[in-house]
């Protein structure tokens, strides 16, 4: 862990006046921290070397509370077990609570803020070796993985035309892809103040600049995140897949809302983890539920290949491909109950 | 890549930790983990370092009857807090608490480095008050890794406890 | 088999039963089947102290001054450092020493490793590579340099800032792409690398059924939950004090004192407990020495705890093995023909994983070939891991006789049944206690096991494919030289003393029963003391031999302390024991009684009060490794489990678990069923999840850390029953065999015969991972 000076605000405007200038080779140089879980974890492997941090504890954002629309309001300091556990998430949001509860462990989520779980870096191997050529860590240093230890790698919207600049990493993160298939919407505060970021467009895709994992900008601060009032708490599911029963990063996961009338569905949202650098949907795939009957499995199918379409492997991966076709054709089975 | 010139480590500043209901003032650098803090600088090594990085679960001590990886936070973010180690779950002295009591009773260990973190964690879960089923228990409980594989019998344990006090 | 019987047997294999002629007939010993202590569930010695947090692992001990090291470890597999710049990292305050390949002091390198001459009581070193002597590289991962720093953020920081500068060479790292380098090891732990009987080749094409596959299995990681650790300091220039976590105390201090040039009397090792080994604690690795150089050269007692990753770079593992098991078989099921062939690796010091051996014991053949082959590799020298060899031996095997069975349309217990020897199928002599069938029928009965399966695949509950699986489970016993001291103090106390170590397995308890029933005294006049260099020198307590081994010495010492009781009693005028000789005598009631007239004797307190005497003191040794050549001898036992494996998306899921076991006489089935449980669980991450995932381009371990390399958790155990025979061996120390490590022995196949059963797969290569089953 490389030093750092540690100041702990009491209040949004000084954390967020508080950012000093990124050094010209860091990036990142002032990092606010929260739980700590996942920028300690960096810190150890020399691969986050923030040169000061700004704890964010104090802050009076762990609250749950209702929005006027009928929403719910997630502060972002709020645990991830406190939220899972908050009986109107369990209520409203049932989706959300399962996901954040297949996510780490129990000790990691009483820990972990839902503002933090939103920046969590990925998994890749290679990244996480400082020894290692990783775009993503040092932009410009080349991709370890591509040709590497893949396996925990994505297969969906990666960038590989320019060693320069590829990155076939994943996020890594469950409550990301509940919190995609609900569409929450993060609330920001920053040194131009207040702004909202629909979560879809929160995250983003590597493009030709894979350090960045969000559209965040230096400085801002996420405050809270607000939940639509459309949980779909009859019909839902998160199913993740995994090296073992628990406490690993998901091989890939799938989360499920679905709002039915009289046996036809209404509204579907299917979104994929450990496939692609953000939480994966696809409107064409969910629209071919839309207007069916519960009891065709036949769809689902169709559905599968419809949101796996142009998936790539790079070998350690490639079973992924088949694996999130069957991953999302058992979580439907299992919302629609055809089989459980 | 490495700026080009180091920077030098602060130098470390008096802090206060609540360790097992005692005030410890240590002498600490913003960058001692907790972990650290109590292994290295408050000499109570119960509290074990099995990865350092969240992956084990060796190193769980309850922050305010919570369970979390003290090597996955900073001694500086706990001023205030009442850290409970493995050393601090009973108030009398050498008297076990029924955990402790439990694992012995059950043979819920072999080599024992993974214990003290199995212990706190599993006091923790029983405060959380989610667990009801055995599968609850295996569920709740697969953050403390433990390599000599005692879980049939850490399981046998927390459960009976769990109806002891239920 | 037993290592040290192929010492005395190594290259006279055929003399064995000239030799076995000459030996005099072994006596059983008088405890086989006492009870008093023996055989009862007695909580763990250690268990308050461990539960409390008061057990001290060897990070742990706060000395005066103390200061902590850190490694830097090598990015390649093979090459030179030409660049090392630690300028930055020296000249931070509190940084007190960089040491390189360029200031490191000499250091002479071990003369041997441990892996391959494992009677060497000097050989205590996990490889015989030179500690960073020069800039060469060999592995990557290798220390490259050693940061002593006032605080361990400082050493970790410092470290970090270090900049190394490589030429890079070709290095060998795949087993697959080297194998055109195989060759045959001189020896398989002592053992012929070849053994052939009859025509194999011949007798399986013309076998009507047959199997012939290739298994794999992956380099695996031990991963203990406690990381290595070393506190090194020097009192004085000529002594040298070293807590270390490890199994081997004298091995540890062996190695130092040639490393160092000092005698090893002016070293000290200490470990009072250890976090688990698994075989990653049996040998020194080379962080230890560099903690002893970094005292040295700092004058500071030194902390050199590995970081997790730390110890995945500097320790080594399983080899990844790649075997040929193939069967030939007569309809009736009889064996014509069993080949067990294959390759793993080796470095400059040739440890061929011994994976051939179960081949040799399991089943009767007319016509056997077996044999081993190394591949050299640039990678960290392998190691033991877990029942090494018989591990992945068995998984290969097993799942062959797994197979073939099903070719056969065949019980596979039936199959197995039909092919149990008579006598050892190699070494041809006999078993001196087998009771591997009474465990496939205690298990038939406990797990409900059917000798008609539906057919592969088609067993479901809802969405889940439901199939069992079995597999047979061995191991040798090794007959290990473990030397204790015992004491008979005037207060009644019995202390048996030695330097062997506790590594969690439960054996101070074990001993301190056995001191109890042996000297006839009760549990808490027992004494069991062990982990420092100054008590008698001991053998690692790897192999699973150390229950028996120490048994055996404590059975001695108490002779001889039984001799010389009866010695003084003599000299005692109004002793009852006057003139009795040790045959007519037994120790119990804390005092020597006459056999013949129970009421008759004297307790250790009066005879060494009349006497004069503070205590009585006597050497035990353990028996000579001589019974192995006369006698197969080896754990027996069988695995049953249930899987259930999703129809889609392939998670395999273990239902339950039942084993059964003959392990001769249980001393304490509490600490022996963990015992068992834990290496079952150890082939539950085997069979399903464990796997080093290696860079095929630069040779680095890419999963170093337990988050990557996966071993299971709580959620990954299902329910699991375990039985013993607990039938005493008549040749062995309470009739004791062991139970270490035959747990995971066998229990991958199982699992993945009982995934073949539920899904028609069969995955020949481990681990079990979805994308295998999609
Ligand atoms: C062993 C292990 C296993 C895990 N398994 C899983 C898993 O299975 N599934 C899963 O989803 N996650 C898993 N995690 C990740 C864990 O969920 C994240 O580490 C955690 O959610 C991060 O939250 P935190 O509050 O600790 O963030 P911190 O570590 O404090 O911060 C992470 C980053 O977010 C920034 N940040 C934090 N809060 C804010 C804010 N309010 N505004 C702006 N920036 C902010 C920080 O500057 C930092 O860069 C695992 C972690 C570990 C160590
Ligand atoms: S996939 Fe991305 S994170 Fe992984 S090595 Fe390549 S660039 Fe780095
Ligand atoms: S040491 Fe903290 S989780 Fe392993
Ligand atoms: S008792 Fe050894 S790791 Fe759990």
């Amino acid at each position: 862990m490389h030093p750092f000076t540690y100041i702990c605000p009491s209040d949004v405007a000084t954390a967020v006046g508080s950012f000093t200038e990124d050094l010209a080779d860091q990036p990142l140089s002032t990092q606010f921290i929260a739980g700590g879980t996942n920028l300690l974890d960096l810190m150890k492997q020399n691969v986050a070397r923030p040169t000061k941090l700004v704890d964010i504890n104090r802050l009076p954002l762990a609250s749950i509370t209702e929005l006027p629309n009928g929403g719910l309001r997630l502060g972002a300091l709020v645990t991830n077990a406190d939220t899972a556990y908050h009986p109107l998430i369990q209520e409203r949001y049932p989706l959300l609570s399962q996901t954040i509860l297949a996510g780490a462990s129990a000790q990691l989520r009483n820990m972990a803020t839902n503002g933090g779980n939103l920046f969590q870096r990925t998994r890749c191997y290679y990244f996480y070796d400082t020894s290692a050529a990783c775009n993503k860590r040092e932009p410009g240093s080349g991709c370890g993985a591509i040709k590497g230890y893949n396996r925990v790698c994505g297969i969906l919207g990666t960038i590989d035309h320019d060693p320069k600049t590829t990155c076939i990493a994943t996020n890594p993160s469950d409550m990301s892809v509940a919190l995609a298939a609900l569409e929450a919407v993060v609330c920001v505060t920053g040194p131009q103040g207040e702004r909202t970021i629909p979560i879809a467009d929160f995250h983003r895709l590597p493009g030709d600049s894979p350090q960045y994992d969000n559209t965040l900008q230096a400085g801002e601060l996420v405050t809270a995140i607000d939940l639509p009032p459309q949980g779909f708490a009859n019909h839902y599911t998160y199913l993740k897949l995994r090296d073992r029963t628990s406490y690993a990063f998901a091989l890939v996961s799938v989360a499920v809302g679905v709002m039915m009338d009289n046996n036809q569905i209404q509204e579907v949202r299917i979104a994929l983890g450990g496939v692609a650098h953000k939480p994966w949907r696809k409107r064409e795939a969910e629209a071919l539920l839309i207007g069916q009957s519960a009891d065709q499995p036949t769809i689902y199918q169709s559905v599968a290949e419809a949101l796996l379409e142009g998936a790539k492997g790079y070998g350690y991966n490639t079973f992924k491909i088949e694996l999130a076709k069957r991953a999302v054709v058992r979580a439907l089975g299992i919302v629609f109950q055809q089989n459980q | 890549m490495i700026s080009n010139m180091p920077l030098t480590p602060l130098p470390p500043s008096s802090i206060t930790l609540t360790i097992n209901g005692k005030a410890h003032t240590l002498d600490l650098a913003p960058w001692t983990t907790l972990l650290d803090a109590l292994r290295e600088y408050a000499h109570l090594t119960g509290t074990k370092k099995g990865c350092d990085h969240g992956q084990c679960g060796a190193c769980t001590a309850l922050i305010d009857g919570k369970r979390i990886n003290t090597c996955l936070t900073l001694a500086i973010m706990h001023e205030g807090h009442q850290i409970t180690t493995i050393e601090g779950l009973e108030d009398e002295p050498d008297k076990l608490h029924p955990m402790q009591q439990a694992f012995i009773d059950h043979d819920a260990f072999q080599c024992g480095y993974c214990t003290p973190g199995q212990i706190c964690s599993a006091i923790g879960m029983l405060n959380e008050g989610h667990a009801k089923t055995e599968a609850d228990i295996r569920e709740l409980m697969s953050g403390n890794i433990c390599r000599c594989g005692a879980y049939p019998h850490i399981v046998d344990a927390i459960h009976d406890v769990m109806h002891q006090t239920h | 088999m037993a290592k040290l019987k192929n010492i005395i047997a190594k290259g006279m294999v055929s003399a064995t039963a000239v030799v076995a002629k000459v030996l005099p007939a072994p006596e059983e010993d008088p405890l086989l089947n006492a009870g008093q202590y023996i055989g009862k569930p007695y909580p763990r010695i250690d268990g308050r102290l461990k539960v409390m947090g008061k057990a001290v692992y060897s990070a742990e001990h706060a000395l005066e001054g103390i200061v902590y090291a850190t490694l830097v470890h090598s990015s390649i597999a093979k090459g030179k450092i030409t660049l090392i710049n630690c300028e930055k990292a020296e000249k931070l305050p509190g940084v007190l020493k960089v040491i390189t390949y360029q200031n490191v002091p000499p250091l002479k390198a071990p003369s041997n490793a441990f892996v391959v001459s494992m009677t060497d009581p000097l050989a205590g070193s996990s490889t015989t590579l030179p500690i960073m002597q020069s800039n060469e590289i060999t592995w990557n991962g290798q220390a490259v340099a050693v940061v002593v720093a006032e605080t361990p953020e400082l050493a970790n920081y410092a470290a970090s800032l270090i900049e190394v500068a490589y030429e890079t060479k070709p290095a060998a790292l795949l087993l697959k792409a080297e194998k055109s380098h195989a060759f045959t090891p001189d020896h398989v732990v002592s053992q012929p690398a070849e053994v052939k009987t009859g025509d194999a080749e011949a007798a399986l094409s013309a076998a009507p059924i047959q199997v012939d596959e290739i298994y794999e299995t992956p380099i695996e990681n031990h991963n203990a939950m406690e990381p290595h650790a070393t506190i090194a300091y020097w009192p004085n220039e000529s002594q040298l004090t070293v807590y270390d976590s490890t199994q081997y105390a004298v091995g540890v201090q062996e190695t130092l004192a040639e490393i160092f040039n000092l005698k090893p009397k002016q070293i000290r090792v200490l470990t009072d407990f250890v976090g688990g080994s698994f075989g990653s604690k049996v040998t020194m690795w080379q962080h230890v020495p560099l903690a002893a150089v970094a005292a040295k050269l700092t004058g500071r007692p030194v902390k050199l705890a590995l970081s997790r990753e730390g110890v995945n770079r500097m320790v080594g593992g399983r080899t990844m093995t790649e075997q040929r098991v193939a069967l030939g078989v007569a309809t009736d099921g009889k064996l014509t023909a069993l080949i067990h062939t294959g390759y793993t690796m080796c470095t400059q010091d040739t440890y061929a994983e011994q994976f051939s051996l179960v081949a040799r014991h399991m089943y009767a053949s007319p016509n056997l070939h077996i044999a081993q082959k190394v591949v050299p590799l640039d990678r960290i020298q392998n190691t033991f891991m877990r029942a090494p060899g018989e591990t992945p031996g068995m998984f290969a095997l097993e799942s062959a006789i797994d197979e073939l069975a099903h070719k056969l349309k065949m019980d596979p217990i039936e199959l197995r049944l039909r092919n149990e020897p008579d006598e050892d199928p190699v070494e041809k002599m006999p078993f001196s206690s087998r009771f591997l069938k009474e465990t496939y029928t205690l298990g038939i009965d406990k797990f409900g096991w059917k000798a008609q399966q539906a057919p592969p695949g088609s067993v479901r509950e809802g969405d889940w494919l439901i199939g069992s699986g079995m597999a047979t489970s061995y191991y040798p016993v090794q007959q290990l030289p473990m030397p204790v001291k015992a004491r008979i103090t005037a207060d009644g106390m019995v202390t048996v003393r030695t330097s062997s170590v506790e590594i969690g397995v439960g054996l101070a308890t074990v001993q301190t029963q056995h001191i109890a029933e042996r000297f006839g005294v009760h549990y808490e006049q027992a004494r069991f003391d062990q982990g420092d260099t100054d008590l008698p020198s001991a053998r690692t307590a790897g192999g699973s031999a150390a229950t028996a081994a120490i048994g055996g010495a404590i059975r001695n010492a108490a002779d001889k302390l039984t001799k010389e009781l009866l010695l003084l009693a003599g000299r005692i005028k109004t002793s009852p024991l006057q003139g009795a000789n040790p045959a007519e005598v037994v120790m119990r009631d804390s005092g020597l009684f006459l056999k013949a007239q129970p009421d008759v004797g004297q307790t250790y307190r009066e005879i060494l009060k009349a006497s004069d005497k503070l205590f009585i003191e006597a050497d035990g040794e353990s028996p000579a490794p001589t019974l192995a050549m006369k006698f197969s001898m080896a754990s027996y036992g069988t695995h049953f489990c249930e899987v259930g494996v999703h129809m889609h998306t392939r998670q395999v899921k273990i239902r339950r678990f039942v084993s059964t076991y003959d392990c001769g006489r249980i001393i304490n089935p509490k600490t022996a069923r963990s015992q068992i449980i834990g290496g079952i669980i150890m082939g539950i991450g085997m069979a399903l999840m464990e796997e080093s995932n290696v860079d095929e381009h630069t040779g680095r371990l890419m999963n170093p850390t337990l988050g990557e390399y996966h071993v299971p958790v709580h959620a990954d155990i299902p329910p699991i029953e375990v039985y013993f025979l607990d039938q005493p061996d008549p040749l062995m120390p309470m009739g004791v065999k062991p139970v270490g490590e035959i747990g995971i022995v066998g229990a991958a196949a199982a699992i993945a015969n009982a995934v073949f059963q539920a899904t028609g797969t069969r995955v020949r290569n481990l681990p079990i991972t979805v994308d295998k089953l999609l």
